[in-house]
């Protein structure tokens, strides 16, 4: 589906991401993990075209820089990490948008027949009674929601996703796993996602890409490669014992 | 000031004080119209209707017949109606030749004129704004129309002009130097900055106004006999208009307005965040670039017609973004007429407010504006 070859990014002088190259395949859910400025972030912004990048994108084998934004939209979702908006727009209008790409144009004519996506799109998150809200007055995991549902709403094959629980309580982290997880299971579909949480990226994954200072360290099935070796390696401390230790507390509790 | 306001704001590298300035409007966007909306349809109306066309064509025909009727010599509504309806129709206008010798050569043009240039800066002030997500947003802050001046100031100063068209030497040097200070913005950010980033091109078009300013004030300086004309123009003025002016202002709006209004959808994608625009499938730099780019071309016509006038391109929309909330489908249209019935106003108030003396139209509409612009900022501060 997606094949990502030699990719390298550079801002002015540095590089951010050296030369990498993976692949995602339907039913896939690859997480991309690594500690902070590995560049997982700038993965994301390459493939959604929000940088500049040498090397190649081949989204189901033509490159995504010759396609239309349009048409790139309509298979490919991308999440972004933060959300600020301008104005005043209510939660529908932003979750509307997500049909943009779908959008009958002038000379194409046809209907959009969208309005079932965007009505399932607000049932899973939830977010029927918030609709006529302005979204300047969300908190931070409404604000989330929203902009999963106008990617939803958007209907692609691949959904990328960038810290996607970034802003949400346990219960809505659980939630919006849940919901991708339904979501990946239709055939045909697939997610990137960049997670921070090593026991969320472990237990929903499936393959993993593990990164370090632009460069892969490892990628493939998840279990080989979160491996205690590599996560050790990576961020350079006993990530398996701390995490023990973590979850360890709470068992004495109870 | 607004130029003050947004430097802090870019050295900041952030819109936060700006957006939460914004967000402040939201008490006012609960008004009884928008509620009214919402009970009767049950959703929120994603374009003009009809009705609300109506309303807003008969407020700005109302608004231009009394322009068109108050003056250093008042004009009777039904004289003037007769002679406007006889004029349509092609009958002659033998019952009131004053009206017909004041209102016809006179002041017809100048207000058609006036409500244009009201309705094309409102327009680029609404889409600005919503391109840059940037509530301060007007072709000023972005250097097009301190660019237009510019090439409209050489060209008075130097007597440019085109044989047959009495404006078309500043009209097309205005245009030019818009053109240019785009492409030079442009490059510049492309240069700086390869996503054409919103803080970059605004803090770009700030230094880029100041330094076209500071060349504008030397040619004036050096501008000799002529310096009165100039800074009369600079002022912004629209006596003496033409119908011909009022033509081309109308052929452009229709025009580069047109390409505006077509890109709501895309500019509502643009405030809600570029980032975002992208996602969802916009064509980030297309779109970028046409808007741009009609922007300018109708910020160049304005100004070699009327001068610079401020405030026009930031304040309508603020105030209609109360009625009609942010979604430029709704926004744009009304931008068109409020904008013009707003300078047709102000416009008003300069021809008359020191009669028979006449104030330049930039004068008031800065005047106005900044008062109007303190009391939104005030009110919406306090609201929070």
């Amino acid at each position: 589906m997606l094949e990502v070859k030699n990719l390298t990014v550079r801002f002015g002088n540095t590089t951010i991401i050296n030369d990498i190259s993976f692949s995602v395949s339907p039913g896939q859910w690859l997480m991309v993990v690594g500690p902070n400025g590995a560049g997982k972030t700038t993965i994301i912004s390459a493939v959604s075209r929000a940088v500049p990048y040498t090397g190649q994108v081949l989204f189901d084998g033509t490159d995504v820089q010759r396609r239309k934004s349009r048409e790139l939209a309509q298979c490919m979702g991308v999440l972004s990490q933060s959300h600020y908006v301008g104005y005043g727009f209510t939660v529908e209008e932003v979750i509307r948008l997500g049909r943009y790409a779908h959008a009958p144009g002038l000379l194409t004519g046809g209907r959009d027949d969208g309005e079932k996506k965007v009505l399932d799109a607000i049932e899973k998150t939830g977010l029927e009674s918030c609709l006529r809200q302005s979204v300047l007055t969300l908190s931070g995991g409404e604000l989330q929601r929203t902009f999963l549902a106008q990617v939803f709403a958007q209907d692609p094959r691949l959904l990328i996703l960038d810290e996607p629980t970034n802003h949400l309580d346990l219960v809505y982290q659980k939630q919006v796993f849940h919901l991708v997880q339904e979501w990946v299971k239709e055939p045909g579909r697939a997610v990137i996602s960049v997670v921070h949480d090593l026991s969320l990226a472990r237990a929903y994954g499936t393959h993993a890409l593990l990164m370090q200072k632009g460069r892969i360290v490892s990628v493939g099935p998840v279990e080989k490669v979160m491996t205690p070796e590599h996560l050790n390696a990576v961020y350079s401390m006993d990530v398996f014992a701390w995490m023990q230790n973590l979850y360890g507390q709470w068992k004495t509790l109870s | 000031m607004v130029l003050r306001f947004c430097t802090i704001l870019c050295t900041e590298n952030r819109f936060d004080p700006i957006m939460s300035a914004e967000s402040g409007f939201f008490p006012l966007r609960t008004c009884f119209l928008q509620e009214d909306l919402i009970l009767k349809s049950n959703k929120r109306p994603e374009s003009f209707r009809p009705l609300e066309y109506l309303i807003f064509i008969a407020v700005t025909t109302a608004v231009m017949l009394l322009c068109v009727c108050v003056g250093s010599v008042m004009l009777p509504l039904k004289d003037t109606v007769t002679v406007l309806l006889n004029a349509l129709t092609g009958a002659g206008f033998p019952e009131s030749e004053l009206a017909a010798n004041i209102l016809l050569p006179v002041r017809l043009p100048r207000v058609l004129c006036v409500a244009l240039v009201g309705a094309s800066l409102s327009l680029c002030g609404g889409a600005m704004q919503g391109l840059l997500k940037n509530p301060l947003a007007d072709g000023t802050t972005l250097g097009v129309s301190s660019g237009a001046s510019l090439g409209a100031v050489l060209a008075i100063a130097f007597s440019l002009s085109i044989p047959g068209i009495s404006f078309g030497g500043t009209m097309l040097s205005a245009i030019l130097f818009a053109f240019l200070s785009l492409a030079l913005i442009l490059t510049l950010a492309y240069r700086l900055d390869s996503s054409l980033s919103t803080n970059t091109i605004i803090l770009i078009g700030v230094i880029f106004s100041m330094f076209a300013s500071s060349i504008s004030s030397l040619v004036i300086t050096f501008a000799g006999d002529r310096v009165k004309t100039i800074t009369f123009w600079t002022l912004g003025s629209l006596q003496g208009s033409s119908y011909e002016n009022a033509l081309v202002l109308l052929g452009t709006l229709v025009l580069f307005g047109g390409v505006l209004l077509g890109y709501s959808q895309e500019l509502n994608a643009f405030a809600v965040g570029e980032d975002n625009a992208r996602n969802i499938g916009v064509n980030v730099r297309r779109v970028k670039l046409m808007v741009l780019i009609s922007i300018s071309v109708l910020i160049g016509v304005c100004v070699s017609i009327s001068g610079t006038i401020g405030f026009v391109g930031l304040v309508t929309p603020h105030m209609l973004r109360s009625l009609t909330g942010p979604n430029h489908k709704r926004l744009l249209p009304a931008t068109l007429f409020g904008g013009a019935c707003f300078l047709m106003l102000a416009d008003l108030l300069s021809r008359t407010l020191l009669n028979p003396r006449e104030l330049p139209l930039g004068v008031v509409t800065s005047f106005v504006g900044s008062l109007l612009f303190i009391y939104i900022f005030y009110t919406s501060r306090k609201g929070d």
